[in-house]
């Protein structure tokens, strides 16, 4: 009951404080998954194309995934210094393997046969590519990118320790101090809200690009019973 | 208008999968490639639009050879169909049916206006150009397959086994929609099928192949009627082959080889003794040579009465004949249409040979329902004597 009432004072006095982190935070996850993105989708396709370069790609990545974000951030920190920059790089390396591997899962389940009709009806690589495969797998591929995004918002929470703020830095504020449960609490609840609100966020529009989902018209179940 | 000359195609490691394949395809023909699996059936179809490329020999589409052509141009220009339907589950059946034209850069409201007019051809609603493909149930669904590969008018079509993984009865239905479609379209289809009875319903003409090699072309009823060796007997199938049998039953097999005629001298009294005698209404007559002139029938004689008068002023020159050697069946639709009772028999030089009456087909018709299994000739025989006495009563 006190540290309820803690934790809403805290609110109360820097309702604008955390709001700001809440942005940057945001903006730091968001930011390395769009560049990871930018790198990761390209990759993906390269290596569904290109089978033999996809085991070589594919273990780097996985690589990347198994360092621990803290000891990431701070080799990182080494390199690049302190700042927000470094954890959007971190990010940007966490983000790669669920990216590129859902492109390349994505791209590697369209139906061979879909394929082939479409190579026998006289698509360019490129039309394959926009018109068939890439939309084929586009729910696959927000799915990685869902993925990437709840892991970025996840580490992003240790940015703070390399100077990059964000939610993170009220939690350790909140652990530097005697008694700081409310504001650590005062950190870890819009993390976590963050998170599950983009997980619910990208998953609907997952589903919504998902083209088992597509449907217009006329339901057809009673219908088609007409013509056989 | 496609040409095979010599063509080879070998994998790497060194399977043959076509072997030296020459075959010459005629406008509008309905070929059929038919084999056991991994005869090189497919592979040959595949090679024509160079899904697969030829190791060797060419390949010749309206005297022009394919290897030298822009392969996407190539491909636009044949149309294909495959088993597995292959429809872009995420375009509507608007774009999925538009979508060769739609590559060839052909304005949107053209493509509309095709893609509606080629659903018409399958009588299928306009409301469903906005569906989907998995709202269309299998049928419906290869219906849209076979109007893609139409939708930019190529003359030649190939088809894989495209209604393989259909139901027996829808498959039935498409076969006959797209046999009419064919023909109505005259368009020039290559089908590969493992289907004996697909192929001889649908095909002009159909290629047997095995391990690489052509078997045996010819039209469905070359190959029922003589199959080029034991593999394609076995292909065909021993009921097949014993349907057709029947199917291809000659006039001469079947007919009564005494028919009551009668010389172009006798007169009519002596017409109406051999009537009697022979327990027969109608009599044939023949000449010397013993070529049909014509027939008597007892109304006539009934009508006149001058009983000494010649058969030949009397007789009823212009009669329906049938050579010995014609099918059964094309017979029989005669007769039946016809109604007439019987219908002589002639030689190449229109001598009488014999005869076929109704009696006859009967005869055909019981063979064919009892003839084959022992067991129920059997029970047929005991019913028959069983009837017999009835008869005898009755008369």
């Amino acid at each position: 009951m006190n540290m309820l009432q803690e934790l809403l004072t805290y609110y109360q006095q820097n309702g604008s404080y955390v709001m700001e982190q809440f942005v940057r935070h945001f903006l730091m996850s968001a930011y390395g998954v769009l560049f990871a993105a930018i790198v990761g989708i390209p990759v993906g396709i390269l290596i569904a194309r290109y089978g033999r370069l996809s085991g070589w790609v594919l273990t780097a990545a996985n690589l990347i995934q198994t360092i621990p974000a803290l000891a990431m951030l701070a080799v990182l920190m080494l390199v690049m210094g302190l700042g927000a920059n470094t954890v959007v790089m971190g990010l940007f390396l966490y983000s790669l393997l669920p990216i590129i591997r859902n492109t390349y899962t994505g791209l590697k389940s369209v139906d061979l046969p879909i394929l082939e009709a479409g190579r026998a009806m006289g698509m360019t690589r490129a039309q394959r590519l926009f018109m068939v495969e890439l939309p084929l797998s586009l729910s696959v591929i927000m799915a990685g990118l869902r993925t990437a995004l709840i892991i970025a918002i996840g580490v992003a929470t240790i940015g703070a320790f390399i100077g990059g703020g964000g939610l993170g830095s009220i939690i350790i504020r909140g652990t530097n101090i005697t008694d700081g449960g409310a504001i650590i609490l005062a950190g870890a609840i819009p993390t976590a809200l963050m998170a599950v609100i983009a997980d619910i966020l990208l998953g609907w529009v997952e589903r919504a690009l998902s083209p088992a989902n597509k449907k217009r018209g006329i339901p057809a179940a009673g219908e088609t019973t007409e013509i056989i | 208008m496609l040409v095979f000359e010599n063509v080879s195609k070998v994998y790497p490691g060194g399977k043959r999968a076509v072997d030296h394949l020459d075959l010459e395809i005629g406008e509008g023909e309905f070929i059929c490639f038919i084999g056991p699996s991994g005869c090189g059936k497919t592979t040959t179809m595949k090679m024509i639009n160079r899904l697969v490329k030829p190791t060797d020999g060419k390949i010749l589409l309206n005297g022009k050879n394919i290897l030298e052509q822009n392969v996407v141009e190539l491909r636009r220009s044949i149309g294909y169909v495959i088993q597995q339907i292959g429809l872009f589950p995420h375009m509507t059946i608007r774009d999925n049916i538009a979508l060769v034209p739609r590559l060839k850069g052909v304005p949107a409201e053209e493509r509309n206006k095709r893609a509606e007019e080629l659903l018409e051809l399958v009588n299928m609603p306009k409301e469903f150009l906005d569906r989907f493909p998995h709202e269309l149930s299998g049928g419906q669904q290869q219906r849209i397959g076979v109007l893609r590969a139409l939708a930019s008018n190529p003359p030649l079509i190939l088809m894989d086994e495209p209604f393989g993984a259909l139901d027996p009865i829808t498959r039935d239905s498409l076969q006959a929609e797209f046999k009419n479609l064919q023909q109505s379209l005259g368009k020039t289809i290559i089908f590969v099928t493992h289907d004996m009875d697909e192929a001889i319903k649908l095909a002009d003409r159909i290629v047997i192949m095995r391990a690489g090699q052509i078997v045996q072309v010819g039209s469905p009823d070359e190959i029922l009627r003589n199959p080029a060796d034991d593999f394609v007997r076995d292909f065909i199938g021993k009921d097949r082959l014993a349907e057709a049998q029947q199917h291809f039953q000659t006039v001469g097999q079947i007919m009564n080889p005494d028919p009551v005629s009668i010389g172009l001298g006798a007169t009519l009294s002596e017409a109406v003794r051999t009537m009697r005698r022979r327990r027969v209404d109608s009599l044939l007559v023949t000449d010397d040579a013993g070529i049909l002139r014509g027939k008597v029938t007892i109304e006539q004689i009934d009508r006149n009465r001058d009983l000494d008068a010649a058969v030949a002023d009397l007789m009823e020159r212009d009669i329906q004949t049938v050579r010995a050697d014609t099918l059964l069946r094309d017979a029989t639709r005669n007769i039946l249409v016809r109604g007439s009772k019987y219908v002589p028999v002639v030689d190449a030089r229109k001598r009488l040979i014999g005869i076929i009456t109704r009696t006859n087909l009967v005869d055909v018709l019981y063979d064919s329902i009892w003839g084959e299994e022992d067991d129920e000739e059997q029970d047929a025989v005991v019913n028959e004597a069983a009837a017999a006495p009835q008869t005898g009563e009755g008369s």
